[in-house]
This record gives structure tokens, sequence and C-alpha cells, in this order.
């Protein structure tokens, strides 16, 4: 497994201009399978158009302990992109204006950015309605400064998501690294200890599946009753939804499916189970995602593929609502993650 | 012709049998359709007895398929293999169980 970032590695992927030749090139480019805006444009749902903003998705930088198989962020610790205090205070001015009902904080590992406390205590207090932390659960035991935070969210009522790609630690560990099963199960202990994911618990506590290998997610609502008997059975812990998100081909993810030789089959998979239901409802069209240098995106995976939006508010300083709202979706063919079988967003499946 | 008898990209054409007996290719499909649907057996049940079965039949299509679909659904490659010892199992004891009908034989030819 790997333990660099690949750019760290100075891997040609790395670049989002490469992940994006690749994904034009190849079966798409010789009309073996339709492109993303072809597809959509059969039923008239090009160009895809943002709706009201409902979800304010801050990325609060790229480091993480750990350097998962499939991440889409090619997060690790030698990432040192990094938010600002500066950049977080005009994040905190929009939060403030913006009708957005939830906001939505990710990394990289969001707890490692030093300002991450300080932006907590600080975005609670505006009062939004639900306020999520994408927390790996790892970082909770990985070092002493990190013990309390299951303290800290129950504090500020925050909402927390974490990643657990599977109930078996063999599973588990092979994607995200030796020994995250086992951590991970430890602070989901510490936090139902504290009151998360308890039943009729207000303290929210939802998992989030991703597929270990080249595969789409299986049912949202099946896996989550797998998922709740065995963790209950082996481990006593519970929680309450867990969101089923299908792995789109970008960064570290393509990167495996090329390697593995898996890329056209995968790319076959998610053209066939392409739901024009799940367009209607994917999560570009009340989202916006927000880099850690401040520019706007229409979802993390754009913000990753270096893919602005379509808007001339382009950066969190020149932020404008009206602007922004019913602009024009940016896509390519990575799209079809979201649109396949039963949709996927950051909150699991759309349709 | 195709250089091999079997190629693992024709598994994507399956639905066009359809094309050449659009009712029996439908009906099948619809039947299909319904036979893997949550039941009395959960979906996952019914993937696993098909990768058993898939492996008893040594149909490679079958086979990609209900790899695929039981990694989708969580299963385990533990619980795979154990699937297919299940199919193997039968396999083998039904020719064994014919071993009786040899003992027959001979007893009433040479007891």
């Amino acid at each position: 497994m790997a333990t660099k970032s690949l750019k760290k590695q100075g891997s040609d992927l790395a670049q989002s201009n490469k992940q994006l030749e690749i994904l034009s090139n190849g079966i798409f480019k010789n009309g073996e399978l339709p492109t993303f805006k072809a597809k959509i444009s059969e039923t008239s749902q090009f160009p895809l158009k943002a709706n009201k903003l409902e979800i304010l998705q801050i990325n609060v930088g790229y480091m993480c302990n750990q350097v998962c198989e499939h991440c889409h962020v090619d997060a690790g610790p030698d990432r040192k992109e990094i938010m600002t205090k500066d950049t977080m205070r005009q994040c905190l001015e929009v939060i403030k204006t913006s009708g957005a009902h939830t906001l939505d904080l990710t990394g990289g590992a969001p707890e490692m950015n030093p300002d991450f406390r300080w932006f907590v205590e600080a975005a609670a207090k505006v009062g939004i309605k639900d306020f999520i932390v994408r927390s790996n659960l790892t970082i909770i035991r990985a070092n002493k400064k990190y013990h309390d935070l299951p303290q800290f969210f129950k504090k500020h009522n925050v909402h927390v998501v974490s990643s657990m790609p599977h109930w078996t630690r063999g599973k588990t560990d092979k994607q995200r690294g030796e020994g995250v099963f086992d951590m991970s199960i430890k602070a989901l202990q510490e936090l139902n200890a504290v009151g998360y994911g308890m039943p009729n618990s207000a303290l929210r506590l939802d998992l989030v599946y991703n597929p270990s290998g080249a595969f789409l997610p299986g049912d949202q609502a099946a896996m989550e009753k797998d998922f709740k008997k065995a963790l209950l059975e082996d481990f006593n812990i519970q929680f309450h939804n867990l969101f089923a998100i299908t792995n789109l081909p970008i960064a570290r993810f393509l990167d495996y499916l090329i390697a593995s030789e898996n890329y056209e089959d995968y790319m076959y998979q998610l053209v066939e189970a392409y739901n024009p239901a799940a367009v209607k409802n994917v999560m570009c069209t009340n989202t916006l995602s927000v880099s850690w240098d401040g520019y706007l995106y229409d979802c993390d995976f754009n913000q990753m593929l270096e893919l602005p939006v379509n808007s001339k508010a382009k950066h969190i300083s020149e932020f404008n609502e009206d602007l922004l709202e019913g602009r024009n979706i940016v896509s390519s063919q990575h799209c079809y993650g979201c649109t396949a079988g039963a949709g996927s967003s950051c909150q699991g499946s759309v349709a | 012709m195709s250089k091999t008898y079997y190629d693992a990209a024709d598994l994507r054409k399956f639905g066009k049998i359809t094309e050449w007996s659009e009712e029996l290719g439908t009906k099948f499909f619809d039947y299909y359709g319904k036979v893997f649907e949550e039941g009395a057996l959960t979906a996952r049940e019914k993937s696993l007895i098909a990768l058993a079965v898939a492996h008893t039949e040594q149909c490679p299509y079958c086979i990609d398929a209900y790899t695929k679909d039981t990694l989708q659904r969580g299963v385990t490659k533990e619980e795979m293999m154990e699937a297919i010892h299940v199919g193997a199992a039968i396999k083998s004891g039904a020719t064994l169980v014919h071993g009786v009908q040899m003992m027959n034989k001979v007893n009433k030819l040479d007891g």
C-alpha cells in the first residue's frame, strides 16, 4: 500500500489535466461509450443547472493521517494545502448570509487543520441546521491531542459522518491501511460512549461506505442492515444511517483502475447503470464546494479536477448566491459516478 | 468467428438475445429480474446461491457476474468460497451417491 500521495510520487495522474484527458479519450473518444454530455442530452438534461444552494461543503485542507487506496482527493500526510484563518473568515461571512441549511466540512482529515477548532466554534454559533464534519475516525486515536474530539463534536452539536468501507478487518485495512479497522472501531465506541449514533440520540453519527474495488456499491438500505447487524453483534457499536457512495474514476481510484486493468470495465459498469432519475437529484444541483484556497466548485470531485464553477463569482470572497444559482454545471465522464444505479452523493443514494 | 469460445466482453451483449426473439427474451429477462428481487430470501442470499450454481454450471459469464454482484453486496471472500464449497459438495455427493447404484448392480451380478 502506498504511503505517499500521487503528487508526492510525481505521478502523471497527480495532474488534473492528465486525468481529464484519460476520461475524454479512448472508449469515449472512439464512440464505444457515450460521453456524459451525450447521455444526459438524450433526456434533455444538458446542461445541468444549479438550483438553490442548500449545502455548502468546505474542504479545509488535503492533509490526512491516512493514505487510502481510493482517495479522490489524493490526500495524505505529505499534502500541505491547508485553509488559512483568513479564508475561514471569508467562509464564515458566507455561512452567515447564505440560505444553505447544511455546512459540510471535509478534507483530508479536517481536524488536522490547525484552525479547525476555532472554525467549528465560530461556525456552530451561526446556528446552521445541519453541521457536518467528515471524520476519518482514526484521527481521533492518532494522537493524544485529538482524543477529546468526541466531546468537542458533542459540545458543538456537530453531525459526524465517517468512512467505514466494511464491517470486517480484512476489507477495511486493504483499502484504508493496516490497523485502520481496529482504530476506527475504537473511535466509534468512543463516539457511542458520549451519545453519538445511539437510537433516538440527537447526536448524529452516519457512516459512509464505498466499495473496496472496481465495483459499484450495493443497495444502500440492505448494506445498512448488514453493517448495523455486524457492528452491533461484534463490537456493540451503533450508528444512524449508512451512505453508500460510488467511487469516482479520478485521482488515486483512477490510478488503481488503470493499474489493475479495470478502467474500461468500470466505465462500462457506470454507463450501463446510468439512471436518469439520479441525474435530477445529483448533488451539484444544490451544493457548492469551497477549496482550501477559497475557490468555488460544483462539487469536491470537480475541485480535485480543477474544474472551477462556471460563474463570475469564482472565489468565496466574491460569493453571490444570485449569480451562482442557475449556473451551468461543469461536467465530464467522471460524473457518471454520481448517476449510476441509485445515484451517489456525499449524502449517499439520491434515487 | 471469435478466436475463443468465450469472450468476457460478450457478457455485456447478453441483452441482445432478445433481438432475435423478442417475446421469449423479454419474458426471460422479466422472470430473471423478478427471481433476484428481495423476497423470502434476501437479494444477498440469492446472489450467493447464484455464485455457487455459477460454479457447478461452470459458466464463466455467471462466475464473473456473480463474483461482482456478491462483492457489491458486501459479501466477503470467505463467504464466497464457502458458498462454492456447498456447490462442490453437492456435485461430489451427487457423483458418490450413484455409488450405491453401482454397489446394487455388483451385488446383483456378482453377489
